[in-house]
């Protein structure tokens, strides 16, 4: 099975401090994978890499097999790569439609589109409208209103569905549950797993170990810039999972990758 | 839903709503709402309201189709500058240089076509191109240099002024010049009568402006994407915006756009004077305000500058008439600009 994204040996420098060091990195195909480390392990440093917000000095990156050198992350968006930042990158006072398709909208065919380059909002709104339907998320009033009048938990679905609905290869989410509360985040866990079973595969960095054993598929350890292991949640429970992050466990010898 | 931990199982006989608010839908609350989903309600009511309380004061010499005209035509240059302005404004930025850009480019027009002989149609369009050299000036300085939008143009500002005064000589290319030579850089001082009313070319102009952008700004990508940049510049960038090449596009715009209220500036005063306009920047800003965009950028309809700019107009006729000393227009213009503010604020907080 060709990896989706595959990191070899990537390294990146800043100054005297080494942010990743000769990592690898694996998502395969319809996997949720999950990268756990300690604060300052270098986790969003790997992801950043793959998604071209930074580009690393040393390694290759491969998606699909064909090697890649993204020069940022709204090229890596042309090829089908997604992220749902921590912070939602969303605008408050734009509604759920106009945030779908920030910077990817839709014109109107023919003349009004083409040289008088109007938005076809009708065409915006029902896509969107259609794609929070299909997550179980339509029960925002409309798809007029603005975001900031969302709840976090319906933000975050706004942020989520955005990012399924234009993936092809695969999505990244940064903290998806960090910022939410009991039910909010499960609501968020059943959309990061219907959108596995759409088939598009997601890297989920998170702090949240009982999230993180209840939806990944494997789960990437990453310590001191490189990754330490990847493990099957089934085979391992979250404590030895943070021994292992923590390094206050040795690492079981196999890769299991 | 099967795979929960057994720690959320608890959850299934949970209240399944999230949460639940007393909510007291006082009228207040309702009005918050309805400006909040509406921002130039307030500024279409203060027009309203006061028209009507002049209309009442001064009587129907104030409400009269001639002078109802008369106060477009006072406010059509603040207007023009107010919806350049306003763009800027929208990305949550200043520009202090936008008068300065006028009266430069009103005189670079003048020189060329008055006192070097070149065809005014060529002359106007070395001005508009000179207009957008200055905005993107001002767009480099602040999203390659970053600095900001204010320091940018209080700085450029004064550059802008200087050049003026240096190529005008701090001398104004008279009337009679401008007929012998150019005509055409008074285009829009000519006017249409209709009962009573005197329509210049330069209101009309001031009204396309207006529609033009509202339709760029609200109908196109671009338009979103200024309203984004201003809303969440971070956020913005993040979601795929090319929010440097946005930025510098909207800054280059606002200079065309002032360029072209220099060519209307020589129909409506007359003359080229390189000292006219010079509280020009501040009365654009005041119109913006007054019409309830908002200085944090993101919010409020480019219309409401034009309302702005009417209700600035509006007092200062209607107080005249009624007779008061220029002083309290100036008062009341104050006033005006705080409680717009204010109104913003409250609007603001609105909650869900």
């Amino acid at each position: 099975m060709t990896p989706v994204v595959q990191a070899k040996g990537v390294v990146k420098r800043y100054g005297h401090v080494t942010a990743i060091d000769h990592s690898d990195f694996e998502l395969l195909p319809g996997e949720i994978l999950a990268v756990i480390g300690d604060n300052g392990a270098g986790k969003s440093s790997i992801v950043k890499a793959i998604c071209g917000a930074t580009s690393p000095d040393a390694g290759e990156i491969l998606i699909e097999g064909k090697q890649v050198n993204f020069s940022s992350p709204i090229e890596a968006r042309e090829l089908g790569i997604e992220i749902v930042y921590q912070n939602l990158a969303l605008s408050p006072a734009l509604s759920i439609a106009d945030n779908m398709f920030t910077g990817r909208e839709l014109r109107k065919p023919g003349f009004l589109g083409k040289y008088l380059r109007m938005l076809d909002k009708q065409a915006m709104e029902r896509f969107a409208r259609e794609k929070l339907t299909e997550l179980g998320l339509m029960t925002v009033q409309s798809i007029k209103q603005p975001v900031e009048t969302l709840s976090g938990g319906q933000r975050q679905g706004v942020a989520v569905a955005r990012a399924a609905a234009f993936a092809t290869k695969f999505i990244i989410m940064d903290e998806p549950t960090a910022a939410l509360g009991v039910k909010e985040s499960r609501k968020v866990l059943e959309l990061i797993k219907d959108v596995r079973a759409r088939g598009i595969p997601i890297i989920l960095i998170s702090h949240n170990m009982p999230h993180v054993f209840e939806v990944a598929d494997r789960i990437h350890i990453h310590r001191l810039g490189k990754r330490l292991c990847t493990i099957n949640p089934k085979d391992y429970t979250m404590s030895d999972a943070v021994a292992f992050m923590t390094g206050a466990k040795e690492p079981p010898a196999q890769d299991a990758a | 839903m099967t795979t929960k931990p057994g720690y959320e199982q608890v959850l299934d006989g949970s209240d399944t709503q999230v949460a639940r608010f007393e909510t007291r839908h006082t009228l207040l609350k309702r009005v918050q709402h309805i400006l909040h989903n509406n921002p130039t309600f307030v500024p279409v009511i203060v027009l309203i309201l006061s028209l009507a309380v002049f209309w009442i004061i001064a009587g129907g010499r104030f409400f009269s189709a001639f002078n109802l005209s008369l106060i477009m035509q006072q406010v059509s240059i603040i207007g023009i500058l107010a919806a350049a302005q306003s763009l800027i404004i929208i990305t949550a930025g200043i520009d202090l240089s936008v008068a300065a850009i006028m009266i430069l480019m009103s005189v670079i027009m003048g020189n060329l076509a008055v006192h070097m002989g070149v065809p005014a149609p060529i002359a106007i369009i070395v001005g508009c191109a000179g207009g957008m050299l200055a905005g993107a000036m001002n767009g480099l300085l602040i999203t390659k240099i970053k600095l900001p939008p204010f320091i940018t143009t209080l700085g450029t500002w004064s550059i802008f002024f200087a050049l003026n005064l240096w190529l005008s000589g701090a001398q104004s290319i008279r009337s009679q010049d401008i007929d012998e030579h150019a005509g055409l850089l008074k285009f829009f001082g000519n006017a249409v009568n209709i009962g009573g009313a005197r329509i210049t070319f330069g209101v009309i102009l001031m009204i396309l402006i207006f529609i033009v952008l509202w339709y760029m700004l609200n109908k196109t990508a671009w338009g979103r994407h200024v309203y984004a940049i201003g809303d969440d510049m971070e956020a913005a960038e993040m979601s795929g915006i090319r929010t440097e090449r946005t930025l510098v596009s909207v800054y280059m715009l606002a200079g065309l756009v002032c360029a072209i209220a220099g060519w209307a500036s020589i129909g409506r005063v007359g003359s080229i004077s390189p000292q006219s306009f010079y509280e020009g920047n501040l009365q654009s800003i005041t119109a913006v305000v007054i019409g309830g965009i908002s200085l944090f950028g993101g919010r409020g309809s480019i219309m409401g500058a034009l309302f702005g700019a009417l209700i600035v107009g509006v007092f200062q006729s209607g107080l005249r008439m009624a007779g008061v000393d220029v002083l309290w227009q100036v008062f009341a213009i104050g006033w005006l600009i705080i409680i717009a503010v204010a109104i913003d604020q409250w609007i603001r907080r609105v909650s869900a």
